[in-house]
């Protein structure tokens, strides 16, 4: 527990005279990673923008409103638990996007595409 | 200033960022450097006493620079980067709302500028926050106690956002168009620094014995100033009556109901602890403080009044 404490600031905690809550389930030393995403204003996606710590759900929503939209980027936010996240492996790199390295034809550049359709 | 800003159509999409410096016209109302009540109607309204107006605008202004000033005082010393960048944040919102209020203060009635040496470049707002002292200052005494732990700083933003939103709330009806944005704008800022607050409340309350019983101390030691909050100066009277104010008995009803709501979520009963009483019956609002202010505004206050010519 000792790497809580906040030495010599208006946040310190005591180390010594505290309950310890021996027998119980200790707390987790660290708060869980939350990943944030923020949709900005011109913004039609969800754009990763960084992560925090945060308790709950709800806590992580308001950390990363007041870590990542101080400056006005934002008008909405998604938070998501960094362990519910399930990512590639760099191992596994070669075989999951070499193969689509030369298929060019996939690519919708041999076609006009009209001027009314948006977002292409 | 956009021309170093290079943002192209394809990839404004996949950046949050994107657009954020390409227009102004965004920002809320308040944020010119140059003049804090830019494109906004001074006018003092008809059958207004401009210097009952100016001395509201001082009550409310004091209270939200006094308060913010201490919340800032949690930079850098809050338990985790989050919550530390959430106070920061609150005391900036206060700040902005401080500085608007001191500027509607002066612009109504420019004799309680503090005068300053010639050539001093302080515009009147700075001149008001930084050369008054401690006995001009006429913010409410909650706002000045000096800090406590995490706990204490949760109840202080609950308890003076709770109050002053309900008043905020009203303010918004105000017939001087300064103080009536300056509410439209608080509004919102408020109800997150309550919101914020009222979770922290909650979760200390049910969490641990030892965050449990922290937060009680906290409340108990807040709460003799809670009172004054609702005492009517007749500063405040007169504002009201003109239609510019809000008396502040006027909102109790509605400030106690919500943190009624916040105490029973929390499972924390009402505190029994007697007011505190004034000096010779005057309070904050008569520019009775205590010690504490003095000291921090000999902090807040030093560097502006050694180098009053100074150019920031």
């Amino acid at each position: 527990m000792s790497n809580l404490s906040a030495e010599g600031g208006h946040g310190a905690v005591p180390l010594t005279g505290v309950p310890t809550g021996e027998g119980v389930r200790p707390p987790e030393p660290e708060w869980p990673l939350y990943e944030v995403f923020v949709r900005g204003k011109r913004g039609l996606n969800h754009v990763h923008v960084g992560s925090l710590h945060a308790a709950d759900d709800r806590m992580a929503l308001l950390h990363a409103r007041d870590v990542y939209t101080r400056r006005n980027e934002g008008v909405s936010i998604w938070v998501v638990r960094a362990d519910a996240i399930t990512a590639s492996s760099p191992d596994e790199k070669d075989p999951m996007f070499a193969p689509s390295g030369d298929k060019v034809y996939r690519h919708p550049t041999f076609y006009d595409i009209p001027d009314n359709v948006p977002h292409m | 200033m956009n021309d170093h800003i290079h943002t192209t159509p394809e990839d404004e999409h996949d950046s949050a960022y994107s657009g954020l410096l390409v227009n102004d016209a965004h920002w809320a109302f308040g944020t010119d450097f140059e003049d804090p009540l830019a494109g906004v109607d001074t006018t003092i309204p008809q059958g207004v006493d401009a210097p009952t107006l100016a001395a509201y605008a001082l009550m409310l202004g004091d209270d939200s620079l006094v308060m913010s000033h201490r919340i800032s005082e949690w930079t850098s010393n809050a338990p985790d980067l989050e919550d530390d960048i959430a106070l920061s944040n609150i005391a900036l919102d206060l700040l902005g709302q401080a500085r608007l209020l001191l500027a509607r203060a002066a612009k109504a009635d420019g004799s309680v500028v503090p005068v300053l040496p010639e050539g001093s470049p302080a515009p009147p707002e700075d001149a008001l926050a930084f050369f008054r002292d401690a006995h001009q200052f006429r913010n409410v005494r909650f706002a000045e106690v000096v800090n406590g732990d995490f706990a204490e700083a949760t109840v202080r933003v609950l308890l003076f956002s709770v109050w002053r939103l309900a008043v905020f709330e009203r303010l918004r009806a105000s017939r001087d168009h300064v103080l009536a944005a300056v509410a439209a704008k608080g509004v919102k800022e408020l109800a997150y620094h309550r919101d914020y607050s009222a979770r922290w409340f909650v979760t200390l309350a049910r969490g641990t014995d030892e965050s449990r019983r922290r937060l009680l101390a906290a409340l108990d030691a807040l709460w003799p100033l809670w009172p004054e909050l609702f005492d009517t100066h007749e500063v405040e009277a007169s504002a009201a009556a003109a239609g510019v104010g809000v008396d502040p008995a006027s909102v109790r009803e509605a400030a106690e109901g919500v943190l009624a709501q916040v105490l029973e979520a929390a499972d924390v009963p009402r505190p029994e602890v007697a007011r505190r009483a004034g000096v010779l019956g005057r309070t904050g609002r008569d520019g009775m403080h205590g010690e504490p202010l003095s000291r921090m505004l000999a902090e807040m206050q030093s560097v502006a009044r050694a180098h009053p010519r100074g150019q920031w």
